[in-house]
């Protein structure tokens, strides 16, 4: 469904070139959970617009259902961390919402259909008619999830979506995330700096080097489909995957990335 | 990081408007109060002279008398055409220009130095240019009017264009929005609470144009109505005309302050609420 393969980027500021990604290849099936994870500063916020098509990688190429990216694709929807900017001010939930898909030119009731069920899923069907400044911190990135998956995409994609809420709020997130991605089955990549969370939602864990970034590691992770932020997380399981990931990430720190091919 | 660049803009007060505009409204009709009085004394009891300082009483009993006759009325609607007009044309160019120009940085960087020139120059310094080129016509007072006016808006323009944020822009790129779409949907609902700050100053120094330009030109209007009297040596009826202007400023005031809190009741100046 998604395909990432040799992915360089390299900033250009006058003397200083700076290589955030140097070489990345994965990719995604359709339908899968991927968790991507890496220490910070590791460029993964620079692999995300490149693979939104937001910005071009100087090298490598990106493909969504086969393909190539070279602008934002309509079957792409982002979360971004930063709900309070990313969400329209000025603009109600509901018209939030449907603002993508107005200028997908939907028709009315598709559109009102597609707006409610959305906002039942992520349960703020009672605040359709508020501004989102009205709203916590929780329910604002509530309603970036909800008008990520009204805009019905093939694959989702969440940079860091759950860093700027508390941890009660984060956990009820992370189970809405792995509810919406059970009842519609799109294609997931959510990109965190948190590796229990990354363990805890991913079928998957992607994780990335220390800058200039490479695919340091990727792991499997067979917990059970349903899971829980009690059971799941004391799961010796989930301790041993967590460990994993955690070393995996020590290791990147202490920077040893292989050198360029 | 782009707020760094452009001042924050300024529309209205920052605290919760509605109880502080009920605390401010007595105490504010209480100086009015003392300023009649005193207006009121000093001429009578001979501070001032008479001839040339009026008690309020008088100017206020002229200025009710003249609001019962035609050519009050006339000379107001001339001022406010002028003023209306002008503030119009330089509104729609300053929007026009300030969007086209403030999207293309390069041509932005282009016209820097010369709006920088242009924007000092002081309208009155117009008045001769523009007496030569149209006389005591409307036009001179639109020229004036709307060349005030136009940089007050454009420089706000410019501002709000620069400060679209980042992640508002690349959510709208994200989800299929056009170069005119983000401009109707991000760029211009971003820039009004500067266009409204804009406005609110232009329209003020608008209507001081708009009657500087009759004052000295010649032009129908409350200037010239002022400067007749004057000249008739009518003092009573000059400041009765001078108060009918500052009514009029205030009602002005009044009507774009009530246009920016319906604009913009979904911006922080306005909600005056704190960010959750």
């Amino acid at each position: 469904m998604l395909e990432v393969t040799g992915l360089q980027k390299i900033y250009n500021g006058g003397a200083t070139a700076v290589e955030a990604v140097r070489d990345l290849t994965f990719s995604l099936a359709e339908g899968e959970l991927v968790c991507l994870v890496g220490p910070s500063g590791c460029g993964k916020t620079t692999l995300l617009k490149c693979i939104a098509g937001l910005m071009a990688p100087t090298d490598g190429t990106v493909e969504l259902a086969g393909r190539p990216v070279l602008s934002p694709p309509p079957g792409m929807a982002v979360v971004f961390q930063e709900y309070g900017r990313s969400l329209f001010a000025w603009m109600s939930v509901r018209d939030n919402v449907e603002l993508p898909l107005k200028e997908k030119k939907l028709p009315k009731e598709r559109r009102t259909a597609l707006v409610s069920e959305s906002l039942e899923a992520v349960g703020l069907t009672d605040f359709a008619d508020a501004y989102p400044w009205q709203l916590s911190g929780g329910m604002q990135q509530r309603v970036a999830i909800a008008r990520a998956i009204a805009y019905e995409p093939q694959v989702l994609l969440m940079d860091e979506p759950f860093a700027a809420v508390d941890a009660q709020t984060r956990a009820d997130l992370e189970d809405l995330v792995r509810q919406i991605w059970q009842r519609l089955g799109v294609t997931v990549l959510f990109v965190t700096h948190d590796i229990d969370e990354a363990v805890y939602l991913g079928e998957r864990v992607l994780v990335l080097s220390n800058s200039p970034t490479v695919v340091q590691d990727d792991i499997t992770v067979d917990l059970p489909a349903e899971r829980d932020q009690l059971t799941t997380r004391q799961d010796e399981r989930f301790t041993h995957l967590r460990a994993r990931v955690y070393a995996q990430i020590q290791q990147a720190k202490r920077g040893s990335a292989p050198p360029a091919a | 990081m782009s707020t760094a660049t452009a001042p924050p803009p300024r529309v209205g007060p920052r605290r919760p408007g509605h109880r502080a505009g009920a605390h401010r409204l007595p105490s504010g009709l209480l100086g009015i109060a003392v300023l009649v009085l005193l207006w009121e004394a000093a001429p009578r009891i001979g501070v001032v002279p008479e001839r040339y300082f009026p008690p309020v009483s008088e100017v206020l009993t002229t200025l009710a008398e003249r609001a019962t006759t035609a050519p009050f009325w006339e000379a107001l609607g001339h001022t406010l055409y002028g003023w209306a007009l002008g503030l119009s044309l330089a509104f729609v160019a300053a929007v026009v220009l300030g969007f086209v120009l403030g999207s293309t940085p390069r041509l932005r960087a282009f016209t820097t130095s010369t709006v920088d020139f242009l924007r000092p120059i002081p309208s009155v310094a117009l008045i001769p240019l523009a007496v030569l080129l149209y006389g005591t016509d409307i036009r001179s007072t639109l020229l004036l009017v709307t060349y005030a006016c136009f940089w007050l808006i454009y420089i706000q323009v410019l501002y709000g264009v620069a400060d679209v944020d980042p992640v508002a822009e690349q959510t709208a790129r994200s989800y299929g929005l056009g170069r005119l779409a983000r401009v109707r949907h991000v760029v211009w609902p971003t820039t009004l609470p500067y266009l409204m700050t804009g406005l609110r100053l232009a329209a003020s120094v608008g209507l001081i144009l708009s009657i500087t330009a009759q004052l000295i030109i010649g032009s129908p209007g409350i200037g010239q109505q002022i400067t007749t009297a004057q000249q008739g040596g009518a003092i009573a009826l000059v400041y009765a005309w001078i108060v009918a202007t500052g009514i009029l400023g205030v009602v002005i005031n009044l009507g774009v302050r009530a246009l920016e809190r319906r604009v913009l009741r979904w911006h922080t100046s306005v909600r005056g609420e704190a960010d959750a």
